[in-house]
């Protein structure tokens, strides 16, 4: 048995480790937070660009390094553990994974090559309006060769180049009728309306479509299992993100009861603190152990992949939201300071559960496909 | 990452799995046995629960004996142990695999690993060569069972704060007191005891270790009846127990160290133990009806089914990653402090949610049940014991908080004080 990441693949760890921890400070994650105006870290998004990490998955024909996904998944846990304000999951989980996966040709010499270097950056959205998105709440439509139609929110879509939508074929409203389209958001009838999100270092739009050019990916009528698909490999890279992020706000929580003092000893020293520091690293072990087992179907494209996937994303989901909440309670008033960092990872870890589907959803869809696993 | 057993691996493997289909019956994810009380305690080692009195019991015991004498033969009984004493010689990794392959049939378990797994080893490292070669080989054939007398009722999580008089007369050692929740006292031929030789030094300072013959004049055995009706567990009485200074394992008051050597020994949690988990309830539910249809359709229990897959599998995936750790001849990390810590309280919730999807019939615990065999019934009992034998849940956190996690130690009042000066209050 060999359920481990291989010694280069911890190099890799341990390289990204140490440029995040220089280059992507807390100060940097700030200044995106503090100002409105700015949505990613742009000088970040470059060095990472420079250093192939966009281009990780991404084959070598297309302009990618050509490794595998195992070796994003190390990416991604550092990623999440340093918080970086980047467009990376929009643009390299979904975009390019949706292009890789379902383009043609002809897509993938176009736009991979550009989302590879950095210079273009892509993402995806499918939902419309409140609630779990279905296909009977996609309004937007494709006829005579136009989008019309509106999206929110759309993760990175205030920096994105390139957006992938699903979009109505035909008029019938339902699964089959539900086709992707790749839109180039530099044309007219693109009109994009900022939103504030509940981590601002994660940003979001609306973006309306008036008679807008696309093209189509994919087959006709399969949106909904495209972006099943998808989701199920991006749950496992977000799944990193979150045990990254996680295993932080366990670390912080740590080090700040060993040097806070209260009743003549160290707070960490209390039980109460103690068993619930014990309870995050049962989560984030757990979290870990399920992630890896993602890891290890969305790399050898197993068929267990959408139940790995959503075991993943729920443990990790799970584990992240608990130890962000109770850093913030072990930090006690500073906590919930502006100051501290503890809101940094408790917006984070939120956001990293809602964004490609809540955490029930995924429940729903974790029992689902163990039941057709079953009966298979 | 693959899940692939090297050639070796898959030759000792092959071995193992030949053994138990020639020797032993396979287990049903929800079994059919009658008696079969699946859930066992992991750690402590409890024999299988068996209803039907002494003789039903006598039997059951019988059974084991025959089935270790095979296993031991097979040389599958103590797979870690050297081939002198008996052994396998074999590495932590071979152990895995066979408790692995052993988890899927139906065999007797709880009367031999509290010996193999921590007595035996202990008399590796503390014994003399002549104790050795008396003693080890019974162990591993099941022909001699051992228990460990630990526990006392003032001392259960804070086991050093042991009172079981040890006094020295001549070369003989006399014991007065009582040991509480020793697995098998009932049916073990040898136990290993640690006691008070020097109330007036420190707690951890004034003890000794020794092991005994448990038909010794003195010694009264007598079980507990626990929860869930049954007697895994006993108290035993020691009333001017003499035994030889022959007997003593390790220096006078070096007892807490050689008792750390048992303690360090508890036998590798990494085979799953058989228990009542995701994939029973997940059964169930197929089977059982709520308000609106089959219980599996509901979208509350779906949403609590997958908080116990992915803790179940959590665990699963957890081990491989210490598996993989052996398999490299390294030294498993920490991950594996969590697993009984989950597993017991999973165990207990997903009883006690099956019990309320059966509704009112979750309310019977007959012998005839025809409900899932009493299985969620058993197991919401049996998962309350599991919550606190083998280390508590709360010792389990603090173990984590300060090994794992490296936190300060809470404030002790029992550091520099004579044993015999500390505040005890009332046992």
């Amino acid at each position: 048995m060999n359920f481990d990441f291989s010694d280069d693949q911890k190099l890799l760890r341990d390289q990204a480790r140490k440029f995040l921890f220089d280059k992507c400070d807390r100060k940097s994650v700030r200044t995106i937070l503090d100002d409105d105006q700015l949505h990613y870290h742009k000088e970040l998004w470059s060095q990472i660009s420079e250093m192939g990490w966009t281009g990780t998955a991404i084959p070598e024909e297309y302009g990618g390094l050509g490794l595998g996904m195992l070796e994003l998944c190390v990416i991604a846990e550092e990623l999440g553990r340093s918080l970086a304000p980047t467009p990376f999951s929009s643009s390299i989980y979904l975009f390019a994974e949706f292009i890789k996966n379902y383009g043609s040709e002809d897509q993938k010499k176009k736009f991979l090559p550009l989302i590879a270097s950095g210079e273009k950056i892509g993402t995806f959205a499918l939902s419309e309006t409140n609630g779990t998105p279905k296909p009977s709440n996609v309004k937007t439509e494709y006829s005579s060769e136009k989008i019309n139609g509106y999206k929110s929110p759309v993760s990175d879509g205030e920096t994105a180049d390139y957006l992938i939508i699903a979009a109505n074929s035909d008029n019938k409203g339902n699964r089959n009728s539900l086709s992707l389209y790749i839109v180039d958001l530099h044309q007219d009838g693109v009109s994009k309306t900022s939103l504030e999100t509940i981590d601002p270092t994660r940003p979001a739009c609306s973006i309306k479509f008036e008679n807008v050019k696309a093209e189509m990916l994919g087959e006709q009528g399969m949106a909904w299992d495209m972006t099943e698909n998808i989701f199920n490999r991006a749950a496992v890279l977000y799944s990193f993100e979150q045990v990254g992020g996680a295993q932080v706000s366990l670390d912080e929580a740590k080090k700040y009861s060993m040097e806070r003092f209260a009743f003549g000893r160290q707070i960490g020293s209390f039980q109460a603190l103690k068993h619930k520091m014990a309870d995050m690293y049962v989560k984030i072990e757990l979290a870990r152990s399920n992630a890896y087992y993602g890891a290890w179907a969305l790399s050898t494209d197993s068929n267990e992949l959408p139940v790995a996937a959503a075991g993943a994303r729920v443990s990790a989901s799970d584990a992240f939201n608990y130890a962000a909440k109770e850093n913030i309670q072990i930090h006690g008033g500073v906590g919930f300071t502006w100051d501290y960092d503890c809101h940094l990872f408790y917006r984070r870890s939120k956001l990293l559960s809602l964004n490609i589907g809540s955490t029930r959803q995924w429940k729903e869809n974790l029992i689902s496909n163990l039941e057709k696993r079953n009966i298979v | 990452m693959d899940f692939n057993d090297s050639q070796q691996e898959a030759a000792f493997r092959k071995e193992a799995r030949d053994f138990l289909e020639a020797n032993a019956e396979k287990r049903s994810i929800i079994s059919d046995k009658p008696n079969d009380k699946s859930p066992q305690i992991a750690v402590a080692g409890a024999p299988e629960t068996v209803k039907g009195g002494k003789e039903a019991a006598q039997e059951a015991l019988e059974r084991a004996k025959v089935w270790q004498k095979k296993k031991a033969e097979a040389g599958f009984a103590a797979i870690l142990w050297p081939k002198e004493f008996g052994g396998y010689g074999g590495s932590p990794i071979q152990q895995v695999i066979y408790s692995q392959e052993e988890h899927d049939y139906l065999v007797p378990s709880g009367y031999f690993e509290i010996g193999i797994g921590m007595l035996g080893p202990t008399m590796m490292v503390w014994g003399k060569d002549e104790d050795k070669k008396r003693y080890l080989p019974k162990m591993i054939t099941g022909e001699e069972i051992w228990c460990q007398l630990f526990s006392e009722p003032s001392a259960g999580s804070d086991l050093a704060g042991i009172k079981m008089k040890a006094e020295k007369d001549g070369d003989e050692w006399v014991l007065n007191g009582q040991k509480v929740w020793t697995s098998g006292a009932h049916f073990a031929d040898y136990g290993m005891i640690v006691a008070r030789s020097d109330p007036s030094a420190l707690k951890h300072r004034g003890l000794t270790y020794f092991y005994l013959d448990m038909k010794t004049p003195g010694i009264e055995v007598r079980p507990i009846k626990q929860i869930s009706g049954t007697s895994n567990f006993n108290e035993v009485f020691f009333n001017d127990v003499r035994i030889p200074d022959s007997q003593r394992l390790g220096g006078e008051g070096e007892g807490w160290k050689v008792a750390l050597t048992t303690l360090m020994n508890e036998r590798l949690a990494v085979g799953d133990p058989p228990g009542l988990d995701f994939d029973q309830i997940f059964e169930a539910t197929k089977e059982l009806e709520v308000e609106d249809g089959l219980a599996i359709k509901n979208s509350e229990v779906r949403q609590k089914m997958a908080d116990w897959y992915v803790q179940s599998r959590g665990l699963q995936y957890t081990k491989f990653r210490s598996i993989t750790a052996l398999s490299k001849g390294q030294t498993p990390g920490p991950e594996l402090s969590i697993s009984k810590l989950v597993t017991a309280s999973k165990m207990q919730d997903v009883s006690a949610y099956a019990l309320e999807l059966m509704d009112s019939a979750g309310m019977v615990h007959h012998d005839q049940n025809p409900v899932l065999k009493n299985l969620f019934q058993n197991g919401y009992f049996f998962s309350a014991a599991m919550r606190i034998a083998g280390g508590t849940d709360e010792v389990l956190r603090n173990i984590i908080a300060e090994r794992v996690l490296g936190l300060p130690q809470d404030e002790r009042a029992d550091k520099k004080v004579p044993f015999n000066e500390l505040p005890s209050g009332k046992n």
